[in-house]
This record gives C-alpha cells, structure tokens and sequence, in this order.
C-alpha cells in the first residue's frame, strides 16, 4: 500500500484537496482565522507525504497541474478589476500613493531589520522581494544575486500569513475602507493574500489584484537601489 | 462548449504574455503581461465581459488551491531556509504588519480626506 502511495501521481494531490475541503467546511463552521484551508491543506499534505516517505517530486507530479492554472487564473485577475474600473480610476490618487509607501515600508522594514538581526547581503536581497508575487519575486531575487529557493519559501509563507491575519490586522490599524483593506492586502501578500481580498468582497478583492501588478513593478525599480545599501 | 471558448480565450492571452516575457528582459512573469493585456482588451471592448465572465470567476475562486503545490514545496527547501530560520520568520511577520499599515493607513487618509471635501 505504502509502495503503492510513493509512486501514485494522484494520490497527493486528492489529499490536499480533501484537506483543503475540509478546511473549508471548518472554517464555515467556527469561522475561526487560523482555520485557514490553505494552510490546513498545506500542513497536512506535508504531514502524510513526511509520514508516507513520498518524495516531493512524486507529489509535484501530480499537483503541477494545480500550480498550471496560475497563470491563467492570474491573467483573470483583470476581470474583477474591470469591472471595478469606475472605483479605481475615481481613487487613483489613494491607489497610486498607498501602494508606492507599502512598497517603500516593506524594502525599509526589511533592510532595517537585516541591518540589525546581523544578516548578509546574500540573504538580505533574498528578502527584498518577500512581499510580491512569486514570480516576480523569483526574478528580483536572482537578478539581485540571492537565494531563490529561500525567496520563494519566503514569498510564499507570507502571502500563507497574509491571507490568516490580514482581517486580523486591518482592525487592529482601524482600517476600514473597503478600498484601502484591498490594497493592504494585496501589496503585503499578493495574489494569496488576494484570495483573502476577493472572499472580503468585490471590491477589496479588485483593489487587491491591482496591487499585485502595481507592487511587483515598483519593486523591480526600487529593490536595485535598497540592494547597494547593505 | 460556452467555457470551453471562454477557457481557450484566456488561455490564448497568458499565451501572448508568455511570448512577451520571452521577448521582452524585465523580470515579469507572463501572468502581468497577461492580466495587463486581459484588461485593455476589456477596456477598449475587444472583448467583451461576456466572453470571459463565467470561466474567469471560476478560476478565480478555486485560486488558492493553486498556491497548495507551492506552500508543500517548503518540505523541500528546508534544508536552505532552517539556518536562518529565526531572522527570516521574525522579518516576514513584521514586514506584513509594516506594509498593511502603511498601505491601508496612506491610501483611507486619503480616501477620507477627498470624501470630507466633496461633502
């Protein structure tokens, strides 16, 4: 059975689906932030591959075709934003500014906190790009001369955070526009931190793909410069 | 058949972004060229929301099952990101708090501020 489970390309993948499903059916339930699906989904497919001695590579044999609909489903990002077309062009102004400080806080906050935690300049510019989408990030980083793999983990267990506290931290700042919780969430957790955006409402989530697009490329200009500092 | 024509237009468009990215050098995945190209071809009505709706809010709702492959990954890059482990969680959950509050806090003052003067 267990030889059987190390070679099955399905077998990861159903479970990280049931898991996902019954995260979700939880969450509907106790409506409780840690009882995020993802991240349930995440640990306990980790949890039955470690158990199973299934090798990753088994597993992403099958579940690559999850990570294949990314692009396309990204690309569709443009739909909810077109729709919400009126309310961006109406809040540019909020949407341009409350971005470029978010892009700009997160490149400080990274530096400041590399400059006194001791860390080198290889994982310093690793860190750089941790706020945005993976596949810019990917770029960012290895154009800048840092640890992909590291970055990527990194991108990803913060959109994973984002997306189990962003409710949690918009009250505790009091923000409470609908607009301004979307592109919190989006500039500090990109596309999974979207995911939580569009379960909010139509418009944080709208607001929260722009972010995504509009975050990733001012990093990609600003992340050189905060580069050569440390 | 609907979903079909709407699936095969979306996928046509993340095709000419993966063609963009390969021809143009910035470091930007086909995905925004994608999203970017998907938008003014919406804008300027050459496609119409009709032919893309349905098919585009299903995958937009399933999403996050897409990051699952990507979050188990960190199974196997444990081995580089254990060592610095303690410095990387401290800087990630910080950085969240930062970028939330500087974002949402700038972009309502100035929601706020332009609704006080339309009043």
């Amino acid at each position: 059975m267990s030889e059987f489970m190390q070679t099955s390309a399905y077998a990861g993948v159903t479970i990280s689906l049931v898991a996902y499903g019954l995260g979700a059916a939880l969450k509907k339930k106790f409506g409780f932030g840690l009882l995020n699906p993802l991240l349930i989904s995440i640990v306990v497919t980790i949890l039955f591959l470690v158990g199973g001695h299934v090798d990753y590579e088994t597993y992403n044999d099958g579940a690559k075709y999850l990570s294949w609909f990314l692009t396309p489903a990204t690309v569709c990002l443009a739909i909810p934003l077109y729709e919400e077309w009126e309310l961006l062009k109406n809040n540019a102004k909020a949407v341009i500014l409350g971005v470029t400080s978010g892009v700009i806080t997160s490149l400080i906050t990274v530096f400041v906190l590399s400059k006194m935690m001791g860390l080198d300049h290889e994982n310093y510019v690793t860190l750089l790009p941790k706020s945005i989408t993976t596949a810019i990030g990917m770029g960012v980083s290895e154009e800048l001369g840092g640890y992909v793999t590291i970055t990527v983990a990194v991108i990803v267990i913060t959109g994973v955070l984002g997306n189990i506290m962003g409710e949690f931290i918009c009250k505790i700042f009091r923000i409470h526009e609908p607009i301004s919780k979307g592109l919190a969430l989006g500039t500090a957790a990109h596309a999974i931190g979207t995911a939580k955006a569009m379960e909010i409402g139509d418009v944080e989530g709208a607001m929260s793909s722009l972010s995504i697009a509009v975050a990733g490329i001012l990093t990609v200009l600003f992340a050189t410069f905060f580069a050569g500092l440390m | 058949m609907k979903f079909l024509k709407q699936f095969l237009i979306i996928l046509g468009i993340s095709l000419i972004g993966e063609i963009l990215k390969s021809v143009l050098s910035f470091p930007i995945p086909a995905s925004i060229y994608g999203m970017v190209l998907m938008f003014v071809l919406l804008l300027t009505g050459i496609i119409k929301l009709d032919q893309v709706r349905d098919a585009g809010k299903f995958l937009i709702e399933i999403m996050p099952v897409m990051f699952i492959p990507a979050g188990v990954g960190l199974m196997a890059s444990w081995n580089v990101l254990q060592p610095v482990l303690l410095p990387v969680s401290v800087i990630t959950v910080i950085t969240i708090f930062t970028v939330m509050g500087a974002t949402g806090l700038v972009s309502q003052f100035i929601i706020k501020k332009r609704k006080g003067e339309t009043k």
